[in-house]
């Protein structure tokens, strides 16, 4: 582990309400400047590593569906409980964040539904035990069926109409929900890259 | 142009799901940074954040024993003994406004949605790094300012009040006693 310099000083200005604290940059020193010739690509040589790992990335969708799964079953035997519901929340929501950058966007995306209905319905011992399962199988189908460039279209369809099918249910259910309400039907606003 | 020498940067990366956390050590190394440490949980993320002193902690929301949001509000206190004003990016697949909004009150530095892109993550480090925002403390909140932009065209309510006040030096003891020496 490299030896690090003492942070420097801070400068703190002192209002009514709150204080400022500014420091002077304690990271400039990893700022370089170069020519503007510099073919050094540090994104492009990223990305190529990135393509490098993709050989790897079918196992890891296999291993993400497998405890989707494997948390849904225990669903099926136990019923949900705070456990059982935040393990199958948590499968979902990594299969979410991971699957597009595995290069599977319509797992994702069903996955994001999933998420969707756990999030927001009001009690999910009365959601429709075949939307959840439905979801479980599409994503499984997805992932199964990715290599075949002929299915997907039917990937895409199959998830554009879970989603429909997830956000009409959790528009009825709450109706009398206002703050899930506004979030169900937000657009995301995460700033764009 | 500017680029960052990453072999200089020191980064703890936080994620409970090993496939995010080979992909976040391949893309930080491919930038050129050679120390990348690990955690799969907050807790361990904060023990290691007081070990390694890292330059930027990168973390997911979603952990297990306490999450993203969490650790980001236990490494901004002011009086600790270690770091509060290390860069936090968080890292999630969560990405409504309601989350985001969260994270930034808890003393995230930047969001970044998932999914990650090598571009995505290069621009968040390279923000952190150059254009580093001045902290705010107040009663409630300790962190980055939240107020990334100065618009003269705001018309909601003023919530910072009152100028600088002017706060009085009070000499030290070992000052009194000096000069009554």
């Amino acid at each position: 582990m490299a030896k690090r310099e003492k942070p420097p000083a801070l400068k703190v200005k002192t209002f009514a309400s709150h204080h400022v604290i500014t420091q002077p940059n304690p990271l400039r020193r990893v700022i370089r400047q170069v020519d503007e010739k510099d073919v050094d690509d540090p994104v492009a040589r990223a990305e190529k590593a990135l393509a490098g790992l993709s050989g790897e990335f079918a196992k890891w969708m296999s291993v993400e569906c497998d405890r989707l799964a494997a948390a849904h079953a225990v669903i099926l035997k136990k019923g949900f409980t705070t456990a059982t519901r935040d393990e199958l929340f948590h499968a979902a929501h990594d299969i979410k964040g991971d699957a597009a950058t595995f290069g599977y966007p319509t797992a994702a995306a069903a996955a994001e539904s999933l998420c969707r209905i756990i999030e927001h319905a009001p009690d999910l011992a009365k959601v429709p035990g075949n939307l959840i399962a439905h979801h479980i199988n599409a994503i499984q189908a997805i992932v199964r069926e990715h290599p075949r460039s002929d299915k997907i279209d039917t990937a895409n369809e199959l998830s554009r109409r879970l989603r429909g099918v997830a956000d009409e249910f959790l528009t009825i259910v709450n109706r009398d929900r206002p703050e899930h309400l506004e979030a169900i039907l937000a657009p995301s606003i995460v700033p764009a890259e | 142009m500017y680029r960052i020498d990453f072999n200089k940067l020191r980064f703890l990366v936080c994620d409970d799901n090993p496939h995010m956390r080979r992909i976040l050590r391949t893309l930080l190394h491919s930038f050129g940074a050679r120390e990348v440490y690990e955690s799969e949980d907050g807790a361990t993320a904060l023990e290691m954040y007081s070990h390694y002193v890292p330059d930027i902690v990168i973390t997911d929301w979603s952990m297990p024993i306490f999450d993203g949001l969490e650790l980001a509000q236990m490494i901004r206190q002011p009086d600790a003994k270690g770091n509060p004003y290390a860069p936090i990016i968080m890292l999630t697949g969560h990405s409504e406004k309601r989350r985001v909004t969260l994270a930034r009150d808890a003393g995230v530095t930047e969001f970044l949605a998932k999914p990650i892109s090598a571009k995505g993550l290069y621009q968040r480090v390279l923000n952190v790094v150059a254009n580093p925002r001045p902290f705010i403390k107040t009663k409630n909140y300790f962190g980055p300012d939240r107020r990334r932009n100065n618009s003269t065209t705001y018309i909601g309510e003023e919530r910072r009040t009152g100028g600088e006040v002017e706060v009085m030096q009070q000499p030290s003891l070992l000052d009194k006693a000096r000069v009554a020496g």
